[in-house]
């Protein structure tokens, strides 16, 4: 990170959102905002593209199901086709509502645990993970917005001290 | 969140003139805080009923099972009751945090942690009874379809019981990582509060480096609402499987269609009455008044009302189709609840789970806190007595009466009970002081819409930002160690040009060392700043604190750990 950025702290979500659409409107690229807690609209107002999470769930769901209908198709039906309690057990459909139970519980068990473990990847959390925002109070009561500086510091100090910012921090690295 | 639009009808959801910061200290506070002495009673307590359940259970299972009062007719009675008691409870967790959710439901945001914890605590203290309920304990393991030396010898599909192990497992598992996920950025708050480096390196574990970008909260509520949309047909399916252990068996009584669906309403009836009980306490113990309150206790009321209701259907139902089934031994079944010999037992079950919550169609009687934690104890009991009626009931007394018997427990049975209530409250009473028991993340999102402070300005008419155009700017330079503050330059004269003076001849100096975390030392290091009041201290701020910091080189992080404004604030309103 050879850049200078800016960090401008806030102390309000209302005033965030107003300052992220001003700098947007001025055509500023917002590096990263933090937060102490969801700002509904952040996303949409700093521009970020929708997440796609929900659609893995989707496919995660498909795969618990394929998985427990191949898994007791097998065993019931295929391997020890056995009667147990006059159960018909000629084909899968025929003794298929015994088996919805199970099919139901592993479409969601899969759905779950691998989009949460797809979260946690993209979202890089893990236990050990060291944490990355800038300043302690961000996870408290203060909002952190990070802008890169190209050769316009001083433009973009007034701008974000206009847009209320009650603290800047300038980070200039020296390597 | 910029436009707050609620109805006026709506009434604050947090009390207090809470600001995102008090948030945060009060929530934080019994974690950073110690425990009292009556925690550790309760605790010892809850410990030694745990002891007492652990030697029961070693003891049946190295002894066996005819150590219970189980037999040859009555061969399910204390353990499965109390594994359906158990996951019952478990419901009132998911259902808080995910159909709640699903319905937008503000006021959830102050339950939803401890609630999603009972049930984690109540499902794993209801996992015990199918291991410890088997002949053959130390083969359970042959429940799981895993490939073998027996020819690869499968399990049976057909049965509920397995279908039990599926669905006890899914659920306690998909509502850990619901929970979990949900505590990250709670974690990570009181991670970046810690002083001490050992809880500093504990939340920082527990917390998966939480850093709260932009995006990682949009996928975080993505995937909230995904889990929040999975949990509440888990909910529904895995108590329907509970109760196919009973609904797809031949034995009258038990042979129901209804079972799904109100096994489910009873599971809700039970474990918001739990929920109930446990928050009633909590809310006192841990002063959060200002979160949980009134309201949110009588909202669950209604809760308990509504599902108490499905449930008293659910009775009449049974009864009237008994009735006009024409099959005597649905007709006797029924006969012998009322009037044989366990009529006391259904009796209790009728007057608690049916006419009990009842009372709550008055206002008066569902916004009394202590009625409230007396029915939700009545409920409990008779939730248990409603699975004891089912099971032992339905059993004692079927087709052959060759076979009749009665079935009393043995002191090993009840010890088990006792155990996992042991068991449950060692849990909760640790969780309670070591996690954040409001989400406090959400708690803020719904401060300015829901809080009383700001509702109180849109009242007023005023609003409820204002935009200073004033910050400090300063300079850091990465690279070589010097940190260079252009005009945060902590001296003097800045920090009282915040606080305000004080003037020595006119204004009497306040007690400074009534703040928690001010001794005598650090009473004199302020008045030699020029801080004598609890009027100045409690205009402190973030940025005062540092310069404080700064200034006394003692204790850094102290004064805002200690939150020594909200405290001169409290001294201030005590004075008036």
């Amino acid at each position: 990170m050879a850049a200078t950025v800016i960090h401008a702290y806030y102390d309000d979500d209302d005033v965030l959102m107003h300052a992220v659409k001003k700098v947007k409107a001025e055509k500023h690229h917002i590096e990263e905002v933090y937060c102490p807690f969801p700002v509904h609209g952040l996303d949409k107002a700093m521009g970020l593209a929708p997440t796609r999470i929900a659609i893995t769930s989707f496919m995660y769901g498909c795969l618990g199901l394929i998985v427990s209908i191949v898994m007791m198709k097998y065993i019931m039906i295929d391997d020890w086709p056995m009667d147990i309690g006059g159960k018909p057990s000629f084909s899968y459909i025929e003794n298929m509502p015994a088996f919805v139970p199970i099919m139901f519980e592993l479409t969601v068990f899969f759905a779950a645990h691998l989009m949460v473990i797809t979260f946690y990847l993209r979202s890089r959390l893990w236990p050990f993970k060291k944490a990355e925002n800038p300043d302690v109070r961000t996870t408290d009561a203060h909002f952190i917005m990070e802008i890169e500086v190209h050769n316009n510091e001083s433009e973009l100090k007034d701008l974000l001290l206009d847009t209320g910012a009650v603290e800047l921090n300038i980070i200039k690295n020296s390597h | 969140m910029a436009s707050h639009y609620e109805a006026p009808i709506r009434k604050p959801l947090v009390l207090g003139d809470k600001g995102y910061h008090d948030v945060s200290v009060d929530i934080a506070a019994p974690v950073e805080g110690r425990a009292n002495k009556q925690w550790w009673i309760v605790f010892s307590i809850a410990l030694a009923a745990l002891l007492w359940g652990v030697g029961a259970i070693i003891y049946t299972i190295s002894t066996g099972i005819g150590t219970w009062g189980l037999n040859k007719t009555v061969n399910w009675a204390w353990d499965i009751t109390n594994f359906v008691w158990w996951v019952g409870i478990g419901h009132a967790g998911t259902l808080i945090s995910a159909v709640l959710l699903l319905f937008r439901q503000k006021w959830r945001m102050a339950i939803n942690r401890s609630a999603e914890a009972m049930t984690i605590f109540s499902v794993i203290q209801a996992g015990l009874f199918p291991i410890i309920h088997m002949g053959r304990p130390w083969l359970a393991y042959w429940v799981v379809p895993i490939p073998n030396q027996f020819g690869s010898l499968w399990v049976n599909f057909n049965s509920p019981l397995l279908w039990d192990v599926f669905a006890i497992s899914t659920y306690l598992s998909v509502s850990l990582v619901f929970w979990w996920t949900g505590l990250l950025p709670d974690f990570g708050m009181i991670r970046d509060r810690a002083v001490k480096p050992f809880q500093k390196k504990i939340y920082g574990l527990v917390s998966f480096g939480w850093t709260g970008r932009a995006k990682d909260w949009q996928r975080f509520e993505e995937v909230s609402l995904v889990l929040a949309g999975l949990a509440t047909p888990l909910v529904l399916s895995v108590h329907t499987i509970v109760s196919f252990d009973f609904a797809t068996s031949v034995i009258p009584g038990w042979h129901t269609t209804i079972f799904p669906p109100y096994f489910v309403a009873g599971a809700i009836f039970s474990g918001f009455a739990m929920v109930q009980t446990l928050l009633i306490i909590m809310r006192k113990v841990s002063h959060l008044e200002d979160y949980i309150t009134v309201q949110h206790i009588e909202l669950m009321n209604i809760v308990i009302m509504i599902t108490g209701s499905i449930v008293g259907c659910a009775y009449i139902t049974e009864l009237f189709i008994a009735w006009y089934s024409g099959v005597e031994y649905e007709q006797y079944a029924f006969l012998n609840r009322a009037t044989g010999p366990y009529w006391w037992a259904y009796l209790l079950m009728m007057s608690c789970n049916v006419v009990s919550p009842q009372i709550m169609w008055f206002k008066k009687i569902r916004t009394s806190i202590v009625i409230s934690f007396i029915i939700s104890i009545v409920v409990n009991v008779g939730m248990w007595f409603e699975r004891f009626v089912i099971i032992v009931t339905s059993l004692h007394r079927d087709y052959l009466p060759s076979s009749w018997t009665m079935f009393s427990p043995t002191f090993v049975d009840i010890g088990i009970f006792i155990g996992t209530i042991g068991f449950f409250f060692v849990l909760f009473l640790l969780y309670s002081r070591t996690f954040p028991v409001i989400a406090q993340a959400e708690v803020k999102s719904i401060l300015k819409s829901s809080g009383s402070r700001f509702k109180a300005l849109r009242d007023a008419g005023k609003p409820l930002y204002t935009i200073s155009k004033n910050g400090i700017v300063r300079e850091t330079i990465i690279g070589n160690e010097e940190e260079a503050a252009v005009s945060a330059e902590p001296d003097k004269e800045s920090l009282l040009s915040t606080l305000g003076s004080f003037d020595s001849g006119t204004q009497e100096p306040d007690d400074l060392k009534k703040v928690k975390g001010i001794g005598p030392l650090m009473e004199k290091t302020l008045n030699k700043l020029g801080i004598f009041s609890f009027l100045q201290v409690s205009k402190m701020t973030q940025k005062e604190y540092d310069m404080l910091d700064a200034l006394t080189g003692a204790f850094p992080g102290r004064a805002q750990r200690d939150d020594w404004a909200g405290q001169a604030k409290m001294f201030l309103n005590n004075d008036k």
